[in-house]
Parts: C-alpha cells; structure tokens; sequence
C-alpha cells in the first residue's frame, strides 16, 4: 500500500521552486476548489430554485397590485391568480391537451421535438432556442379578455433578463411591465427593476396601426406612445429589453397568438 | 504571544481597519443598515477563518512564485461557496448584499491576512488570527452600521426605535446617513478617537514643513 502513495510523497518532497511542483501545485488547487463550487452548487440548487420561484411569484403579484383596479376585478370575478394557458407559439392558439402546471420550459428547450433552434438573423433575443409552447396568464370575466400577461426573455448585458410583459384588453395597450429576474451590473443595467424606471410603461403601446411592432427604448426622452426611455449608462441591457419585447411580440413569439386573440377572442 | 493575543489584538490595539485601513470600500458599501452589516461580518469573519487556516495548512507546499494566484483561488472558492450558501438560505439578505458577498474576495484584509499571516504560521493560531481580524473589522462595521442606521432612518435592524417625520412623529432623519460619504466622515472620526486614546497609533509624518524657526540662525 506504502508504493501506492509513494509518488505523492515524492511529489510533495520536491522543492517549491521545481517546476512540476509549481505547475502540479497549481492544478491540484485549481482541481480542488472547483471540485468544492460545483459539488456545492449542484447541491445547493433545488434550494436556490425554490427560492427563485417565490420571489418570481411574488413579483408577479406586485406587478398586479400596481395595475388600478385589477385586484378589484379579480375580487369580482372570484379569483386570486390569473388563470394559466398553454399557447401554441406557431399558430397561436391554445394547446388545450396539456396542463399548464406540467410545463418546463428547461425541458422544452432541451427537448428538439418541443423547442426550435433560431437562426441569427431572426434570434434578435439571443435565446438561440425557442419553445414550441410557452405559458401566458390571462384574466377574464364572463368570456370577455380584460388582461394578459406575456412571460417574455432574452439576452441583457451580462445575464438573462425574465420579464412579464401585462398587456390591456385592446392587446396593444401595455398595463404594466415587471422584471422578474436580472443580473446586470448593479446601479446601471440592473435599474430596470426600479419602480421609476418601470412606471414609464404603463400606457405605451406596443404596435400601431398596421399591426407593425413598434415599441422600443430610446436614447433621452421618449417622444411617441412606442417608446420608453432608456437607461443611461446601460446602452446594451436597453438595447437588449427593446430586442427581447420586439422578438417576442414578433413572427416568432407571441404575434401569431395575439393576432388570432384579436380576430377571434378568447 | 499566547494564543488569546491573536484574537484580541485585531479589535482595537491592531484593528485591519482603523489602524491598517484595509477593507475600507465594503466597510462604506454594506453600513447603510445594521443587519446588512451584521451579515456581512459575519460573511467576512468565516472567509477569513477559512481561508486562513486552508493556506496555513498548505503552506510548506506553495511555490512562492505563485503563492498570490493560489491564495487567491482559495479565497475566490470560499467567498462563492459562502455565496452560494447565503443564495440558498439567507435568500432576503443575499439580495441586499448584492455582489459584495462576492466581492470579500477582493477585500484587501482577506489577501493581506494570507500573506502577511497564515503563510509564516500554524493553522490554530491562523484562524484565531483569521477570526480576531475579522471581529475586528465586525466592531468598526458594526458601529458604523448602528450609527448610519439610526441617525439616517431612526431604527436599529429594522426596528423603528424613534418616530420621523414622514410618520408624524419629531425626528429628521439624517438622508447623509444613507449615502456613502456619510461611512467616511465615520469612520475618519473613529480612527481620530482611536489614535487620541493611544497616541502611538499615529504615524510619524514623513516630511516635516520648515518653520521660520528653523531657518534662525
């Protein structure tokens, strides 16, 4: 057994200025600590998960407190939550073989029956895929739509920006935007979560006339209903929302199902 | 040197901030309440303590001509698992901490204490030293944390010890307080309080600027 370790005790005899102890030393520390962060990280993360979908639950709620009069409609209607859907991206109507509640959108992406992959010119999110289907919240009274609300995200500066997009019964007007999940640089990009910044939402409209998705944050001061003020400083998490809202209101994301919900309704 | 000296000497007679004046920039970052504070203390004296001990145990094995990259790593291993722990537990408090968690790892005290302590002694008297130089550090946040708390918002961890204003009460809050600048002016007034209680605290003036006196013949 002694044999077993003696080229270990032969390699820790070896002085500290021989080569092979330098570069061996450095491995083994390197080999080491990151053996240490992943094990942990792997272990920690069904905590962290659960900790993450609280917090996103919670922002949600927030987000419909800040809606006037919502909570009041959901009292009136008899419900405490917006009803989940499942939304068939490609043509837009709802997949009604499938509960909601069953729906992983990391399985979907993995999956290449559920997910698709992007080409560059059209990936303007930088999600490289895209589920078939995606969840969207809805509330309705007596058949008639009164909100929806679209989870949308893609690529900021530095991380993965998750919003929740509310749009209004005409399903142009936007009621409210929450940031659900972000991680860019604290005190430029990450102002996103701010109540100011994301009080300037209400109110604008996501596409004209035509139909024409439009909406975008601007450098200075927002001049038409499409546009938002940026975040100076943060050129490329502003760049990225406007990419991410246009992508997903677009050919690819949820335009298909909003058109058919304002030809058809509900 | 007994052992206990390791441990009470960083509070105040060798204190990393006050005396050594390291570790200042988290010092202003994480002071603006009590319990962010606290955590943060608490978050620094377990990386040192850990860090500490881990390069001590390892030292007659660090080649010198990398010894800075693999302290480093260590101490980047530690502060992510800590990191990782606060995500998982402590979910509320690692939101307010934001990236300075992660950011103990450039925290002059942590490296400073590898290099000028735990690489020339024992583990046990290594992570005494590790834990008494982060105490210390905790005393110095600690009491800049209580004091931007109370006087920038009238509470201490929260709870709301005097009535504002804003909820018709008599007491101003200080907005200074809240601000960076604020961690300054105190911490400036402590390392003043300090040095006049033990003068041999103050450094000697390198230079020394010649008087009319000087020049008499």
């Amino acid at each position: 057994m002694a044999d077993l370790f003696a080229p270990v005790r032969k390699f820790f005899a070896r002085s500290n200025d021989d080569l092979v102890k330098v570069i061996g030393m450095a491995v083994l520390v390197a080999l080491v600590s990151s053996a240490a962060v992943s094990v942990t990280a792997v272990m920690l993360k069904p905590y962290q998960e659960a900790n993450q979908a609280a917090e996103q639950q919670a922002r949600m709620d927030k987000m419909l407190d800040t809606l006037p009069g919502m909570r009041d409609l959901m009292m009136e209607t008899g419900v405490d939550t917006l009803e989940t859907r499942l939304v068939n991206l490609d043509d837009g109507s709802f997949a009604s073989d499938a509960d909601p509640a069953d729906f992983d959108l990391e399985a979907a992406l993995q999956d290449p029956e559920a997910s698709i992959a992007l080409k560059a010119d059209v990936d303007i999110a930088g999600i490289k895929r895209r589920a078939n289907q995606s969840p969207v919240y809805l509330l309705q009274k007596d058949g008639d739509l009164k909100l929806i609300v679209l989870p949308v995200y893609g690529a900021g500066y530095q991380s993965t920006i998750r919003a929740a997009l509310a749009i209004e019964a005409d399903l142009v007007t936007i009621a409210a935007l929450a940031i659900i999940e972000q991680g860019d640089t604290p005190g430029f990009g990450a102002r996103i979560e701010e109540p100011e910044w994301l009080a300037l939402w209400p109110g604008k409209k996501i596409a004209d006339e035509t139909g024409t998705v439009r909406i975008e944050l601007v450098r200075g001061q927002a001049s038409t209903p499409y546009e938002v003020d940026g975040i100076s400083g943060a050129t490329r998490t502003s760049t990225g929302m406007t990419n991410l809202l246009r992508f997903w209101l677009g050919e690819k994301g949820f335009g298909p199902f909003l058109a058919r919900l304002k030809q058809e309704g509900l | 040197m007994s052992l206990k000296h390791h441990l009470t000497a960083p509070l105040i007679g060798n204190n990393p901030i006050t005396l050594q004046i390291l570790g200042i920039c988290s010092a202003l970052a994480v002071t603006t309440t009590l319990s962010t504070a606290v955590t943060m203390s608490v978050a620094l004296t377990v990386v040192l303590a850990l860090s500490s001990g881990l390069i001590s145990l390892i030292r007659h094995h660090i080649p010198p001509s990398i010894r800075l990259i693999i302290q480093i790593t260590i101490v980047a291993s530690i502060v992510i698992l800590i990191d990782l722990f606060m995500q998982a537990f402590m979910f509320e408090m690692s939101k307010k901490l934001s990236i300075f968690v992660g950011l103990i790892v450039t925290n002059c005290l942590v490296l400073g204490r590898a290099e000028a302590f735990a690489m020339r002694n024992p583990v046990l008297p290594s992570v005494l030293d590790g834990i008494g130089n982060g105490l210390g550090y905790a005393l110095v946040l600690l009491i800049v944390g209580a004091l931007r708390e109370f006087f920038g918002a009238g509470s201490l961890m929260g709870i709301p010890l005097v009535t504002t204003v804003a909820d018709g009460g008599w007491f101003q809050p200080l907005g200074l307080m809240q601000l960076a600048p604020s961690a300054f002016f105190i911490l400036g007034l402590l390392v003043w309080v300090v040095r006049v209680l033990r003068p041999e605290q103050a450094e000697r003036p390198e230079f020394r600027l010649e008087t009319v006196e000087d020049r008499r013949p």
